[in-house]
C-alpha cells in the first residue's frame, strides 16, 4: 500500500513537487505518468526513504517514510533510474550482496535469491560481470534487486528507458508478473507503457497532480483521438470538400506531400463520424482508398484534454 | 550483519581492481628506495651518534624520505574510489534507500580502507625485520611509529573519504584529497611568513607534527586524541555531505 498525502518536496529555492496526493491500495499497479522535470524522480525517491518530504505525509505499507524511513526502506524494493549496477561483480554475486546488506539469512536468503534470479530471467547469467550484460539484462538485474526481498511496495522509476523494443516488451511482461504480488510504483513519459502495464494512471506536471485516472479510460482516451489520417487516391480539394460535407466534422487539412496521393488530416467532434463513415464516403465517389489511420493523441494533448473543465471529466 | 556486507563489498572492490596492487607496488618501491638509501647515508654520514635510532625516525617520520610521506601519496589513490565512484555508478542511491544508517555505509568504506592501509603497512615491517638479523632493533619506538603511521594514515582516510564524498570524479577526489593533505602537512613550516601565535595555532593542525613524538617512542594521548579528532570530524563532515540530498536536489 502507497499513500501520499500533500507531499512537497523543495530544494532550496526550488519546487520539485507541490501537494502531491495519490494511493494505491495492496496489489495495484499505478502509473506515474509526466514529462522529464515534472517531479516523478522526486516522488519515488520520497517514497523510497532516499529523502524527506518538506511537507505533507508519505507512508508505504502503513510506515511512515519521513518519521521511520529504515523501516520503510525495509518494504520497498525500489530501482534508481539510470543506474550502473557494480560492474565489477557478478550477477549473482550482487544480489548476495543485497541479500546480506537486506539482512536476508540462511534458507530465506537462498529461496530469494533462486526467486529473483528465476523469476527475473537470470538464471543462465548469474555468474557473468554485470558490466559484461547488454542493457537489458542490467535492467533485469537492476529489477532482482529491487523484488529480492518480496517487498509489499515496488517502485520503479523508468524502467525501459533505454532498452530496445524487443527487452521493452520483456521488462513489460515482467512488471505485469509481478502485479498482484507486491504494489507497483511506476513512473514513464510513455503513455502505452502505462495502459499496458498499469491499474491506474497519475498524471504530473511541473510537480504537480494534473489528472489521475484508470488505465482502461485513459487508453480509450487516447484511442478516441479525434483526428484521423487519410491518404486517398484522387484530387485533395474535392476529397477533403466531400469530407467536410460530413456531419460532425470539424476540420480537414490537406497536407502536404502524399506521393501522388491526397494526405488529409480529418479533426471530428465527439467520435462522429466513424471511420467506416469517412472510408465509405471516399469509396462511393470512386476514389482508392490508400490508408486510414486514427492519430493517437501526445502526451501534451491529453494533459490538455484530462485538465480541460469542458470535457467529460475522467472517471476517478 | 549489514556492515560485514558491506565492508566484504568494500574490499572485495579494492582487490579486484587493478589499482591497489599498482598502489602497493609504488609503495613499497618508494619506501625501499627511502630505506635503502637513508640507511646508507645515516651509516656513512652519522656522526657515531645513535645511528640506528636516528635512522629509523628519519625513515618512518621524517619527510620527504620517509613512510609517512610515501603514505600521504598513496592515500588519496585509495579513498577516491569510496564514494565518487558511488556517485558516479548511481549506485549511492541504491545504498541509501536500503535499510542501512549513513553511518553504515561511511563507517565500512572508512574500515575497508583501513584494512588496505593497515596491510601495506605490515608489509613494512619487514625492513625492521630484516636489519634485525644483522644489527639490535628498537622494536618498542618502532612500534610506536607503526601505531603513529596508522592513525597518520586513518587520519589521510577520513580526509580522503570525505573529499571523495564531493564529487563524482574520482580524479577530482585523488588531487582533492592530496592538496588538502599536503596543506595539512605543510602548514607549520614556514616560520618567516607567521607570527609565533599564528605558528603554534597551525603546528597543533599540522597532522605530522602530531605524528612525530610516536617516531621517537612517546605515545602521547594529547596526539592520539588529535588523530582521532580529526577522523571524526572529516567523518562527520561525510556525513553531513549525504545528508545534503534531504536538501539538495542533486544525486
Amino acid at each position: 500500500m502507497i499513500a501520499v498525502e500533500h507531499l512537497t518536496k523543495e530544494f532550496g529555492r526550488t519546487v520539485a513537487v507541490r501537494d502531491v496526493s495519490f494511493h494505491a491500495d495492496d496489489g495495484e499497479a499505478i502509473g506515474l505518468l509526466g514529462p522529464n522535470g515534472s517531479g516523478k524522480t522526486t516522488v519515488m525517491r520520497t517514497l523510497a526513504g532516499y529523502f524527506p518530504p518538506t511537507a505533507g505525509r508519505v507512508s508505504v505499507d502503513g510506515i511512515d517514510v519521513g518519521r521511520d524511513a529504515l523501516r520503510a526502506r525495509q518494504r520497498v524494493g525500489y530501482l534508481p533510474e539510470n543506474a550502473v549496477w557494480y560492474p565489477d561483480m557478478r550477477v549473482r554475486q550482487f544480489l548476495e550482496f543485497c541479500a546480506d546488506v537486506r539482512g536476508l539469512r540462511g534458507a530465506a536468503r537462498r529461496a530469494c535469491l533462486t526467486a529473483a534470479l528465476d523469476g527475473c530471467g537470470l538464471a543462465d547469467v548469474q555468474q557473468r560481470l554485470i558490466g559484461h550484460l547488454s542493457k537489458g539484462y542490467r535492467q533485469r538485474v537492476g529489477i532482482a534487486q529491487a523484488v529480492l526481498h518480496e517487498p509489499a511496495v515496488l517502485i520503479l522509476d523508468e524502467p525501459t528507458v533505454g532498452l530496445d523494443p524487443r527487452q521493452v516488451v520483456e521488462i513489460r511482461q515482467l512488471i505485469r508478473e509481478l502485479r498482484g504480488r507486491t504494489t507497483v510504483l511506476l513512473s514513464t513519459h510513455i503513455l502505452s507503457e502505462v495502459s499496458s502495464v498499469c491499474d491506474r494512471v497519475v498524471i504530473i506536471n511541473r510537480g504537480r497532480v494534473v489528472a489521475e485516472n484508470s488505465a482502461a479510460a485513459l487508453a480509450l482516451e487516447q484511442q478516441r483521438g479525434e483526428r484521423t489520417l487519410l491518404r486517398v487516391d484522387g484530387p485533395a480539394a474535392p476529397v477533403a470538400a466531400a469530407l467536410r460535407a460530413l456531419p460532425g466534422v470539424e476540420r480537414v487539412e490537406v497536407e502536404p506531400g502524399g506521393a501522388g496521393a491526397a494526405c488529409l488530416t480529418v479533426t471530428t467532434t465527439r467520435g462522429e463520424p466513424k471511420p467506416g463513415t469517412l472510408a465509405a464516403t471516399i469509396v462511393a465517389r470512386g476514389w482508392a482508398l490508400l490508408e486510414l489511420r486514427p492519430l493517437s493523441l501526445s502526451l501534451e494533448d491529453l494533459y490538455v484534454r484530462l485538465v480541460t473543465p469542458s470535457d467529460d471529466p475522467p472517471a476517478a | 550483519m549489514s556492515f560485514l556486507a558491506l565492508l566484504r563489498k568494500e574490499l572485495r572492490a579494492y582487490f579486484v581492481s587493478p589499482l591497489v596492487y599498482v598502489v602497493a607496488a609504488v609503495f613499497y618501491a618508494l619506501t625501499g628506495f627511502f630505506f635503502y638509501t637513508q640507511l646508507v647515508y645515516f651509516v656513512q654520514y652519522g656522526f657515531g651518534l645513535n645511528i640506528l635510532g636516528n635512522f629509523w625516525v628519519a625513515f618512518l617520520a621524517g619527510a620527504p624520505y620517509s613512510v609517512s610521506m610515501v603514505l600521504l601519496l598513496v592515500v588519496p589513490l585509495l579513498t577516491m574510489r569510496l564514494l565518487a565512484e558511488e556517485r558516479k555508478l548511481g549506485t549511492i542511491e541504491l545504498l541509501l534507500t536500503y535499510p542501512l544508517r549513513d553511518g553504515t555505509i561511511v563507517a565500512a568504506k572508512f574500515a575497508a580502507c583501513t584494512v588496505i592501509l593497515a596491510l601495506l603497512l605490515a608489509g613494512t615491517l619487514a625492513y625492521p625485520a630484516f636489519l634485525a638479523a644483522s644489527q639490535p632493533v628498537p622494536w618498542q619506538p618502532i612500534l610506536a611509529s607503526y601505531l603513529g603511521l596508522l592513525l597518520l594514515g586513518v587520519s589521510f582516510t577520513a580526509c580522503g573519504l570525505f573529499v571523495s564524498s564531493l564529487t563524482e570524479s574520482q580524479v577530482v577526489a585523488a588531487v582533492g584529497t592530496l592538496g588538502l593533505l599536503l596543506l595539512l602537512w605543510a602548514v607549520s613550516w614556514n616560520e618567516a611568513a607567521t607570527t609565533p601565535a599564528v605558528l603554534r595555532a597551525a603546528a597543533r593542525l599540522a597532522m605530522f607534527d602530531h605524528f612525530e613524538p610516536f617516531a621517537k617512542g612517546v605515545v602521547d594521548a594529547g596526539d592520539l586524541a588529535y588523530f582521532v579528532a580529526v577522523s571524526a570530524f572529516f567523518a562527520f563532515l561525510t556525513l553531513r555531505v549525504l545528508e545534503a540530498r534531504h536538501w539538495w536536489g542533486r544525486r
